[in-house]
């Protein structure tokens, strides 16, 4: 299980190899890409720059990692998540979770997600058309994680 | 001695990334918020309720009527947006 909060760049392509010829017995490796789009809340995002709680954020994710790993049968995971300056195109966050059936794999991926959106220390200021402005939590991320607990 | 430390939107309307403040041993969370917004201005605004804050001790969310004891490191954010 490895978390990495990192100004530089990812390889998605170096990070899934490695997961994938880690052990034997992985038979499915699931990974989300997040990145900066160009777009939000209707206006035209120039930049964005990422802030975070050095400490309580790498520990926020090493814990949503641990739940997902007692929740199923998964064996490894990786998040990757960047802050400073990011422009369009720009990758933000690297999440893959490797498993011997794919079930548990896309169900890990999706929780972390999930849990990483609405409780690791994180935030975004974006620059835009209409001015500087630090991004809003959104009520749909909320609802996202509470579905984990129903089911 | 507490240690409290500010983020993002609130670091920058309060002009204050982290300060050090003597506080009663088992203070509440809530009780520490009421602490601060009667500084008055922007502090009053920020902690008096209106807009929503998240809160860590020890780097580790918590609800409002978490205690505080010395040595603490105590953190206050807006809800987070990352990812």
């Amino acid at each position: 299980m490895t978390v990495r909060v990192q100004h530089e760049d990812f390889d998605v392509g170096v990070e899934i190899a490695a997961l994938r010829r880690a052990r034997r017995d992985v038979g499915a490796v699931v990974s989300f890409i997040g990145q900066v789009r160009d777009f939000n809340e209707g206006d035209t995002v120039s930049a964005m720059t990422l802030e975070h709680y050095p400490g309580m954020t790498e520990k926020a994710l090493t814990e949503i990692v641990d739940q997902a790993k007692t929740r199923w049968d998964i064996l490894d995971a990786l998040v990757i998540h960047r802050v400073g300056e990011l422009k369009p195109l720009d990758q933000i966050v690297l999440v893959a979770v490797s498993s011997a059936h794919r079930e548990e794999a896309f169900s890990a991926c999706q929780f972390i997600m999930d849990y990483l959106k609405t409780e690791a220390p994180f935030w975004k200021k974006e620059q835009t058309s209409a001015g500087a402005r630090w991004v809003e939590a959104r009520a749909s991320d909320d609802a996202a994680r509470e579905r984990w607990n129903r089911s | 001695m507490i240690r409290i430390l500010y983020f993002a939107r609130l670091r920058e309307a309060l002009g204050l990334a982290e300060e050090s403040l003597e506080v009663r041993d088992g203070l509440s969370v809530a009780e520490l918020m009421v602490e601060l917004a009667q500084r008055g201005g922007q502090w009053q605004q920020e902690f008096a309720g209106c807009r929503p804050l998240r809160a860590a001790v020890n780097q580790t969310l918590v609800a409002n009527d978490a205690h505080i004891h010395a040595g603490d490191e105590v953190a206050f954010f807006p809800p987070v947006t990352g990812g």
